[in-house]
């Protein structure tokens, strides 16, 4: 659709634009304040330069944090979307069951991050949990406040549980946008099914399945209250994740300084991975035109 | 309403100053001389001018980290390097 | 080979349903039957964890706090997202490519990053333990969404209805609110609803920005666990109830859910 040029349509975004630049350009503002100063309470601030910047970007700390990150991103895009592909390939297109299906699938999207976190918790304690009394009923050694292990095997399980239905959906919705005559063609054609998945579905959904893989990583990537809750980013550090570490630092220890350069160099990673995919993005759009 | 618990430093005011001022250069440029239009660059996308500015200072800021996190002080240098790679992507990207 | 295609599905529903059986079997057991013994369904069903909550005004003023500023939230965000909404899917203007990005780059962004400063910036201007507080906080992401989910609606709604209205004489103001928002009712529902959930299911900024006065039930539930740690059986009645309002109004956006949690763009 062609869009008129207007100026005027400024009026209409200011509102939104006021409200995020108070909510997100003040606050940034002042952690790049932060970032180059040392402070004692009291609004009494040292200039320190680039100091922090330094100590985070060398810190053990701060490469375990962002290596266990991109770990579990990885992990948890390797398993959630070859099966929520293949979830949303064997599910029922319409009638009843498609309803309940996408009922029953969503529900876990919709349940608040830190009673997803409790119900692990209570599914995979060893004493009180199905899970846990289950394994250990099998003689499985599973103790996921003692192993890491078994704490980052939990942690994986929970976020699939969690969020494997939002590609599920996705998909869904890619597939239902194929007509039936393509359907009917292939039979004609004697395609197998493997011919159909590979020509007909996947092209359809293709441009889903960026957003997908997209929004699993970003959101993945700044996860915190489930393992928070889950684990507490234990034991050990075992399941520290940029956030949760992040947090740690800023209101457990409010060291301000370094917390406010770990926050920057977190976001700039946040921004360019958010400015390729809204790129990619947008350049589909313009050849789906 | 009270600014001091936002910590300004001359040094941050001046930073903060001159991306406003470079956003405001781009709306007086975009005035004076109506253009920038997308274009194909060498990686392969469209882009405007405000891209090309967004791209530069993102790259910016990594240059920087990247300076700072291989050869530690002397961020002049990373700043005329930074400089020199806003440049080249205004010219071919 | 239907048979045997429709296995995966229910499969997988059983494995998402099992965690939230145990849930309410854990709400509906007194916690002496839960640290007793292992039984897969409660042997003596019992309502007293829910009448704990119901009674006690720690807990149910939890409820009432998140309700206020969800609420409050939701209105904001979709009033100021509307008219934005309008303007990117109708018009060109200078700045709107890299706007749109902007907010989306604010959903993206990880809410750690903002702890911090929000707790500085709303202790200064004496709104830390309101509703208010944590409702303007949460714009931070509700917004971009609300304009994005919207914008897609928009785009859908063909431009000539603008036009004729228009031309018949409606000013901008009574078209918006007479024709344009009657045809995507639906979207505003479906924006509305993210909103809802998107700051009900959040914990980090909300508890960050309160203490006693606006504590949401996250965090009174998260509170409860380190302080006496053994109160199963409340918990996960308190659980159960958060569920609640989610599990009530999916059916009516099952269709729309996708596009809801693809900021618009199924």
């Amino acid at each position: 659709m062609q869009r008129k040029l207007n100026q005027k349509a400024w009026f209409l975004v200011l509102p939104v634009f006021l409200l995020v630049a108070f909510s997100a350009v003040l606050p940034l503002m002042t952690v790049v304040n932060y970032s180059v100063q040392d402070t004692f309470g009291n609004n009494e601030f040292y200039w320190v330069g680039t100091e922090w910047f330094v100590e985070i970007l060398n810190s053990e700390r701060f490469h375990s944090a962002l290596g266990r990150q991109l770990l579990f991103s990885g992990i948890i895009l390797a398993i959630e979307i070859p099966l929520g592909i293949l979830i949303a390939l064997s599910m029922p297109k319409k009638g009843w069951g498609a309803s309940i299906c996408l009922v029953l699938m969503a529900l876990p999207l919709l349940i608040p991050w830190n009673v997803v976190g409790t119900i692990w918790q209570i599914f995979a304690r060893e004493d009180i949990g199905l899970l846990g009394h289950t394994l250990a009923a099998m003689g499985i050694d599973y103790n996921y406040t003692h192993s890491p292990t078994a704490a980052w095997i939990t942690i994986i399980i929970m976020d699939v549980w969690h969020w494997t239905s939002l590609v599920v959906l996705l998909c869904y919705a890619g597939l239902c946008s194929i007509p039936d005559a393509f359907y009917q063609a292939a039979k004609i054609d004697g395609a197998s099914r493997w011919a159909v998945f590979r020509y007909i579905q996947f092209p359809k959904m293709n441009r889903v399945l960026l957003i997908a893989v997209l929004l699993r990583f970003m959101d993945s990537f700044m996860i915190y209250t489930e393992p928070f809750v889950l684990t507490g980013g234990g034991p050990g550090n075992s399941t520290t994740f940029l956030s949760i570490d992040l947090v740690k630092m800023a209101i457990g220890q409010f060291d301000l300084g370094p917390a406010a350069a770990f926050s920057l160099v977190y976001f700039l990673i946040v921004l360019l991975l958010s400015w390729v995919f809204y790129t990619v993005m947008t350049a589909r759009d313009g050849e789906a035109n | 309403m009270d600014f001091a618990w936002m910590g300004w430093t001359p040094f941050t005011a001046v930073f903060f100053a001159t991306i406003a001022g470079l956003i405001l250069s781009m709306i007086v440029w975009e005035k004076l001389s109506p253009g920038g239009a997308p274009r194909f660059g060498v990686l392969r996308f469209e882009t405007t001018r405000g891209d090309r500015l967004f791209v530069s200072l993102l790259g910016s800021a990594f240059i920087h980290l990247a300076w700072l996190f291989f050869v530690g002080d002397a961020l002049w240098y990373a700043l005329g390097l930074s400089v020199l790679y806003a440049l080249a992507v205004f010219r071919w990207v | 080979m239907l048979k045997r295609i429709r296995i995966i599905p229910t499969l997988y529903i059983i494995f998402l349903m099992l965690p939230i059986y145990w849930l309410l079997t854990m709400a509906l057991k007194t916690n002496a039957e839960i640290l007793g013994g292992f039984s897969l369904w409660p042997q003596n069903p019992t309502l007293a964890n829910f009448k704990t909550i119901l009674t006690d005004p720690s807990w149910y003023n939890g409820y009432i706090n998140s309700t206020i500023y969800v609420a409050l939230n939701t209105v904001i965000s979709i009033s100021v997202a509307l008219p934005a909404a309008y303007a990117f899917s109708r018009y060109r203007f200078m700045g709107d490519k890299h706007l749109f990005f902007w907010l989306l780059s604010n959903r993206m962004a990880p809410p750690a990053v903002f702890v911090l400063p929000f707790f500085q910036l709303y202790s200064s201007i004496g709104l830390f333990d309101t509703h208010i507080a944590v409702a303007l906080a949460h714009c931070l992401f509700n917004v971009p969404l609300a304009v994005w989910i919207l914008e897609g609606f928009m785009s859908g709604v063909p431009k000539e209805i603008d036009e004729t209205a228009q031309i018949d004489g409606y000013s901008f103001g009574a078209f918006f609110a007479r024709i344009f928002t009657p045809l995507i009712a639906s979207g505003i529902g479906v924006a509305a609803f993210f909103c809802f959930m998107f700051s009900w299911v959040e914990l980090l900024i909300a508890r960050t920005l309160t203490s006693v006065d606006a504590k949401p039930i996250a965090a009174v539930m998260t509170r409860t666990v380190s302080a006496s740690g053994l109160d199963w059986g409340v918990l996960a009645a308190a659980g159960v109830l958060t569920i609640v309002p989610g599990a009530i109004v999916i059916w009516f956006v099952r269709n729309h859910i996708a596009k809801g949690f693809a900021l618009g763009r199924v």
